[in-house]
């Protein structure tokens, strides 16, 4: 489970001043269901993600993630979830299956699980035709994939998505969206952040919509067409944030 | 900390590295063949150009001395010397390396000599230049031969035996042990490498690991680990350390291994060439050299390593790419060559107040212990404030390593 509450994260940016990037942002998420994170560039949706996976530390607030607080137990929260995000590279020196590896070793997984575990994931991924090359050398794809696997070898019960099909093409992103939604049927906790309303409509069972940094509106797909009186969820997305002028 | 999460960190960084062409080469190809390479191409160069001087017979040209028909001859007849027709321009030929030298014999030379004056000899040349040495060397030989037989026939004119114009002689002998000169030669030297091939060999590898995983993301898939930032700070840093020491001790294999095979090389060349034996000289130098001052060089060697490690590490994280990081780092070499040059000085010696310098102490104490001097008070000392400075170092690198201004600057 994943539960924000009041999560400020501010930046000090000698140009702009003090920048709130999160700014009071409270939600929760149950086992077996995706929260779709949906904001413009720059709202925030980074920043919340790298709160809940404890790469960055909230100015104030605070968040529990499988039941381990993200300021009094980072490491534990870690062992708990998987983060995935265009950020998140491969060393391209190791191949597909040292990468996976080195993960579940520093997962603290046996040198055995970790061997079967990469044989279930590459079955699931269809993997098995680029596993021992180097990452470097991959479609990106294939690197996909692999990070995909990175992220599901200590079998986390909280999956963090931070724009995962980003500059992905039509068919990849598909999979990666019918691969989140796989995780969420087997009872795992996710969250999804996006730009993409068609993902949003396809995916989530809650939306939040976040901009400069505060989470402006929230509900699942028909709460927010109802409230805001529009069908399409790009027209919901502009009625939320305030309309088009206002940036 | 987790001692098997810090060797799981270490392990993969070691794998990644031996598979990074630049590492290889910065770490092990350059430190191992450069100074081979160095070795026998100088050593090569300078032997070829001492030959070919020495091949070379000096052209000489003479000025004035007609009224000194026995002395023209004798330099005429000299197989070591030739002697060219003497043009108005000598001086501008001598300057263009046209003719090596000129001689200027004055006036009635010979017959002062007969009546006991003092006249003087003049040998024009090119000062610091090896060839015009060369010429005025054979002319100096030449003069020195005509004076001392002028000297004999005196004496033996008068009736005075020869030994009277040496009444005794001086001679050194050196009491020093062979391997205090030694350490003295070249003491000073080797710190100064060890220090410089310390501190390259952590360069890459602590840019790379920092930095360059910043600029290639993979950075962050790293943080999402529930490893501890403090074990993965000590894994790389381990890594760092491992490029250091491997930089430092493939370099000095290869020197030692160069010097010795190299000088004696060298030395039988120039042996059959009948020349200076430089390269033999260095070898047997590095046969001097206490071979226990080295083991100790190595352990107080360690401690700096570590700092110099961490303290690459700390700068390069601060970086967000490769490039950034080169920017800060390379100028921190001037840092460290300064203290390094400073010990190398002559007449340095080591004191309490110098011993808590860094590197310059490392530089001093290894001069003395090379030349089998050990001051254990001071050995003491330094290994203990050098040890604390590794310390400081690397306790702000892994604080900097937690600080997410740091990792994620924007
Ligand atoms: N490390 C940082 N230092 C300073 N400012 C930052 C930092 N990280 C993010 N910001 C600022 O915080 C705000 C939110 O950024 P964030 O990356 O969370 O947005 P985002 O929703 O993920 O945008 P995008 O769609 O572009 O990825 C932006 O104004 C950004 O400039
Ligand atoms: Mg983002």
């Amino acid at each position: 489970m994943i539960e924000a509450r009041h999560l400020t994260k501010t930046f000090r940016d000698k140009k702009r001043g003090e920048i709130y990037a999160a700014n009071d942002i409270s939600f929760r998420v149950q086992p077996g269901q995706i929260y779709g994170l949906l904001g413009a560039n720059g709202a925030g949706k980074t920043t919340t993600l790298r709160l809940l996976a404890t790469l960055l530390k909230p100015t104030s607030g605070s968040a529990v993630i499988a039941g381990f607080d993200v300021a009094a137990e980072p490491e534990k929260v870690r062992a708990h979830v998987g983060f995935l995000a265009a950020s998140t590279a491969l060393y391209g020196r190791l191949t597909a299956r040292e990468m996976i590896t080195y993960f579940g070793q520093l997962n603290g997984l046996a040198g055995a699980e970790i061997k079967l575990r990469i044989q279930r994931l590459a079955d699931a991924l269809d993997m098995h035709e680029f596993l021992d090359r180097r990452c470097e050398k991959f479609s990106t794809g294939m690197k996909q994939k692999t990070s995909i696997a990175r992220t599901l070898i200590h079998d986390p019960a909280v999956m963090i998505f931070d724009e995962p099909t980003l500059g992905l093409d039509v068919m990849t992103a598909r999979a990666i969206v019918r691969f989140v939604r796989e995780c969420r049927d087997r009872g795992k906790t996710v969250i999804y952040s996006t730009h993409v309303m068609g993902e949003v409509e396809k995916l989530c069972d809650t939306i939040g919509i976040i901009h400069d940094g505060r989470l402006l509106a929230e509900g699942t797909l028909a709460e927010l067409r109802a409230r805001y009186g529009e069908q399409d969820l790009e027209e919901v997305f502009v009625k939320a944030v305030g309309g088009e002028g206002k940036k | 900390m987790n001692g098997s999460h810090i060797a799981t960190v270490y392990l993969k960084e070691l794998k990644d590295s031996l598979r990074d062409r630049r590492t290889l080469l910065s770490t092990i190809v350059i430190p191992t063949l450069v100074m081979p390479l160095l070795f026998f191409a100088f050593g090569s160069v300078m032997l070829k150009m001492d030959q070919q001087a020495r091949a070379e017979t000096p052209t000489v040209m003479i000025i004035a001395g007609e009224d000194s028909p026995a002395v023209l001859a004798r330099l005429r007849a000299d197989a070591k010397i030739r002697i060219v027709p003497t043009t108005a321009d000598w001086r501008q030929r001598i300057s263009d390396k046209k003719i090596r030298a000129a001689v200027e014999i004055p006036a009635s030379f010979e017959a002062g000599l007969g009546r006991g004056a003092a006249p003087s000899v003049t040998i024009y040349n090119y000062s610091g230049e090896a060839k015009s040495r060369l010429g005025v060397e054979q002319l100096e030989r030449i003069f020195r031969e005509l004076r001392e037989a002028t000297v004999e026939a005196r004496l033996g004119e008068r009736g005075v035996p020869l030994a009277l114009t040496k009444p005794f002689e001086t001679k050194r002998e050196n009491v020093a042990p062979a391997e205090k000169v030694g350490g003295n030669l070249i003491g000073g030297f080797i710190p100064y490498i060890i220090i410089i091939l310390c501190f390259t060999g952590a360069m890459y590898p602590a840019m790379d690991l920092t930095a360059g995983e910043k600029e290639r993301g993979t950075m962050e898939t790293l943080l999402c680990s529930p490893v501890a930032r403090v074990n993965i700070v000590l894994g790389k840093f381990l890594m760092v350390l491992t490029a250091s020491i491997a930089t430092m001790v493939l370099s000095l294999v290869s020197m030692s291994v160069t010097f010795v095979a190299g000088g004696s090389y060298f030395a039988a060349k120039a042996a059959a060439a009948k020349g200076a034996a430089a390269g033999a000289a260095t070898g047997a130098m590095i046969s001097m050299i206490d071979p226990v001052g080295v083991i100790g060089v190595f352990a107080m060697v360690l401690p700096v390593a570590v700092f110099f490690s961490a303290v690459i590490f700390t700068v390069a994280l601060f970086a967000k790419s490769y490039k950034e990081a080169q920017s800060y780092v390379a100028p921190m070499i001037f840092v460290v060559l300064l203290p390094a040059m400073i010990g190398m000085a002559p007449g340095i010696e080591l004191s309490g107040r110098l011993a808590l310098v860094p590197i310059l102490n490392l530089s001093l104490v290894c001069k003395e212990m090379l030349s089998g001097v050990w001051h254990w008070h001071y050995i003491a000392l330094i290994f203990g404030s050098s040890c604390v400075y590794a310390a400081a170092a690397l306790a702000l690198a892994v604080k900097m390593f937690s600080r997410e201004s740091v990792i994620f600057r924007a």
